[in-house]
């Protein structure tokens, strides 16, 4: 009676998913100690994330995101050097396509990284599936566009699965996308924010406004500004914005001197 | 034909009642009233023919048209698989008659012999050697040979192959070239050529014959598989395309491509490639009445290098990664899945192409470092084409003040630039575009883009300004 009682509880164990407590070894963080602490220690691998851009127009501003965050989960593997992106053919009339010598500069290597290019969601949760399950690689990217039927609590969860038996950490990028319910283990709120100008007031480093909407395994609702440094690949603070709303620019004469032009 | 209508092909009812091919259809009606035309339809006889000669693909791989209305089989080696020669003519000549085509077929020993037979007389089989004996007869015509070469061979009094046979070569191939030599010695069976086959030879194939005819592949695929690895085994090869042929009872054919990364003779991994392949497909394959030969053939092989262990224990994963790529090309096409290949260029949407990861054994290396003095110059997204933008900004080369986009105003709070990128003028065929200057533009609310003016401010033109990509 007995042994069928511990036989029964070790099957049991056996079979419920694997605990999103904190693992040794099994967390990347962001580079930034005050959110790696937030998050307790840092985001789990080999589990899935969801990116979702606050608008239209944070599209690029979230693809960075989790190209940053590919590469942070990618360092702290180990193992894994590659990276698979799925994204949906058509939707590149709206996003624009991916640009090799962009990502390059970002701190991304194109070399590592292999595009999945299909026509629909449902196709892109079936590429993303089966990369999830490729034990070699080190992160998948899986974006589709918009929401979509098929894109619900079965299919994350299925993402979700993949990605922990596999240990392939696997990023949701939604462009277009309303926030819904879903197995992810955390879920992210990236807009664009305006970065610390170099000289002469150029754009400075990628700087992001991330909110932490939802932590199956912690406090959420917190937000962060963080620019990507793309030498050491990690996140780091983002310089605080001054107090006037906008800046004007020293170069503007009270009185115009030269002409302007309207073209376009 | 000229200004009348003629007629092509009569049928057997016709030819006995005295029409001719060629006969004008004047002539035709007027000797019989009653008639039946039907308008010659080439294109549908050539389909028919291609579908004929798909159905000969069930005897050997080498099958040729041979317009308009025959084909060349070489069954060289084939034909023990099918109870001798004998065996297999009369096997082909039931399954065509039962379809409703009238056949001739014969056998030889060189192509040309077998089709001047087949044509112009009546023999079965030819034996060995003795093609010089059967062709004795045939007339000159049988040398497939333009008209007037037949009309002035004929004036010569060489009416049949066996006058020609016995005359010198030399003399005959001053008088009327070497090309009537050459047909001649392939015709007696004293040269032979091969025949150019329609579909491209397999490397090595294996297929399984049904007696009752089956809708159900997997199991036969499962099977075949099995025996292609072993193949392969031997020979010390893997194989990079695959093709599973299958033949229905009605004599079409469906036909299955599998393509791999790297050279594999793993029955399991093939297995599951033809899986992905046959979920992949649209409709599920239409069996008709049930196929009786299914067929897997390895197109192209090559040599098989046993795995080495790597220094840094990285080749389990490439392997890995290489089978993921497999698998998905299996599933969405081998196009769906590439990689990056670097170019040297300066115009932005040239500066990397894709390539199907499938053919590319090893990443394309290449690729420029992060600018250690500043942030990115390049953008993460790219629109092609460029998408046409109205910009107000200072003469002659500032950057915007403000732009709409999408029907959407920016106001620009921070910018970059210009950066002058020229269309490269050693390119005699790509020279299309005028000078851009490039400008990294960031609004108020932090979103970057990369921003071109083309061309320059003159007299006459007036530049654009386009949006070509949005940074991180």
């Amino acid at each position: 009676m007995e042994e069928t009682l511990n036989l029964l509880r070790r099957r049991l164990s056996a079979l419920e998913p694997a605990s999103i407590g904190r693992r040794e070894g099994e967390v990347f963080g962001l580079g930034l100690t005050a959110l790696d602490d937030a998050l307790g220690g840092g985001l789990a691998r080999a589990s899935l994330h969801e990116i979702l851009p606050a608008t239209q127009a944070d599209a690029g501003a979230a693809a960075g995101f989790a190209a940053g965050l590919a590469l942070r989960a990618m360092a702290a593997a180990g193992s894994g050097q590659d990276m698979v992106w799925v994204r949906q053919t058509h939707a590149e009339r709206e996003t624009g396509r991916l640009h090799a010598p962009g990502l390059a500069a970002f701190g991304l290597d194109p070399a590592r990284l292999i595009l999945v290019g299909v026509r629909d969601v449902v196709e892109v949760l079936r590429a993303g599936v089966e990369a999830a399950r490729c034990a070699g690689l080190g992160a998948v990217i899986i974006e589709p566009w918009g929401s979509h039927r098929a894109l619900d609590l079965t299919a994350t969860r299925r993402l979700g699965l993949a990605a922990e038996k596999s240990g392939v950490t696997v990023f949701l990028l939604r462009p277009g996308a309303f926030e819904e319910a879903g197995a992810a283990l955390t879920r992210w709120r990236v807009s664009a924010c305006p970065s610390t100008p170099l000289a002469a007031n150029a754009p400075g480093h990628p700087a992001f406004d991330v909110t932490l909407l939802r932590h199956r395994a912690g406090p959420a609702g917190l937000g962060w500004r963080l620019e990507w440094d793309h030498e050491q690949h990690r996140f780091r603070q983002a310089a605080p914005l001054s107090g006037a709303v906008v800046s004007v620019p020293a170069r503007r004469p009270a009185a115009a001197r030269r002409p302007l032009a309207r073209t376009g | 034909m000229g200004n009348a209508l003629r007629l092509a092909a009569p049928g057997r009812e016709a030819l006995a009642l005295g029409i001719s091919p060629g006969l004008t259809l004047a002539d035709a009606r007027a000797r019989i009233p009653d008639l039946q035309v039907v308008e010659m339809d080439p294109a549908a006889d050539q389909r028919l023919l291609e579908r004929l000669a798909d159905f000969c693909d069930r005897y050997t791989p080498m099958v040729a048209l041979d317009p308009p209305h025959g084909l060349v089989l070489d069954i060289s080696g084939c034909a023990h698989l099918f109870d001798g020669e004998v065996g297999l003519r009369n096997s082909l000549l039931a399954r065509l008659e039962s379809a409703g085509i009238e056949t001739r077929a014969t056998v030889a020993g060189t192509p040309q012999a077998a089709r001047a037979l087949a044509r112009f007389a009546d023999i079965d089989i030819v034996p060995c050697g003795s093609e010089a004996h059967a062709v004795d007869g045939l007339p000159v015509a049988a040398l497939d040979i333009d008209r007037e070469s037949v009309v002035a061979l004929t004036r010569a009094g060489l009416k049949t192959v066996g006058d020609l046979a016995m005359r010198p070569r030399s003399a005959l191939a001053a008088r009327f070239g070497s090309a009537l030599t050459a047909r001649l010695a392939r015709l007696l069976g004293e040269e032979d050529t091969r025949i150019s086959p329609r579909r491209p030879l397999p490397a090595c194939m294996v297929e399984r014959r049904f007696a009752e005819p089956v809708t159900w592949v997997e199991e036969a695929l499962e099977a075949l598989s099995g025996e292609v690895g072993r193949l392969l085994e031997t020979r010390g090869e893997g194989g990079r395309a695959f093709e599973a042929a299958f033949f229905r009872t009605d004599g079409k054919v469906l036909r299955l491509g599998l393509e791999t990364g790297r050279p594999t003779r793993d029955a399991k991994s093939l297995m599951r490639l033809f899986r992905e392949r046959l979920d992949s497909l649209a409709d599920p394959l239409d069996a008709g009445f049930g196929f009786d030969l299914i067929r897997l053939s390895a197109m192209r092989t090559e040599a098989f290098a046993p795995a080495q262990a790597s220094l840094d224990g990285r080749q389990a994963e490439e392997e890995e990664v290489a089978e993921l790529v497999d698998r998905l090309g299996a599933r969405f096409g081998v196009e769906a899945v590439t990689r990056f290949v670097p170019v040297d260029t300066h115009v932005p949407e040239r500066a990397a192409y894709m390539v199907p990861a499938a053919d590319l054994p090893r990443a394309a290396h290449g690729w420029q470092k992060p600018d250690p003095d500043g942030p990115a110059t390049r953008p993460i997204h790219l629109f092609d084409p460029p998408q046409p933008i109205e910009a107000l900004a200072e003469v002659p080369d500032g950057p915007p003040l403000r732009f709409r986009w999408r029907r959407v105003l920016h106001e620009i709070a921070r910018a970059e630039g210009p950066e002058r990128i020229a269309p490269e003028w050693w390119r005699h065929d790509r020279c299309d575009g005028l000078t851009r200057d490039y400008y990294r533009l960031e609004d108020a609310a932090g979103r970057r883009f990369w921003v071109f003016r083309e061309g320059l401010f003159t007299e006459e033109t007036t530049p654009r300004w386009f949006m070509h990509g949005v940074f991180a």
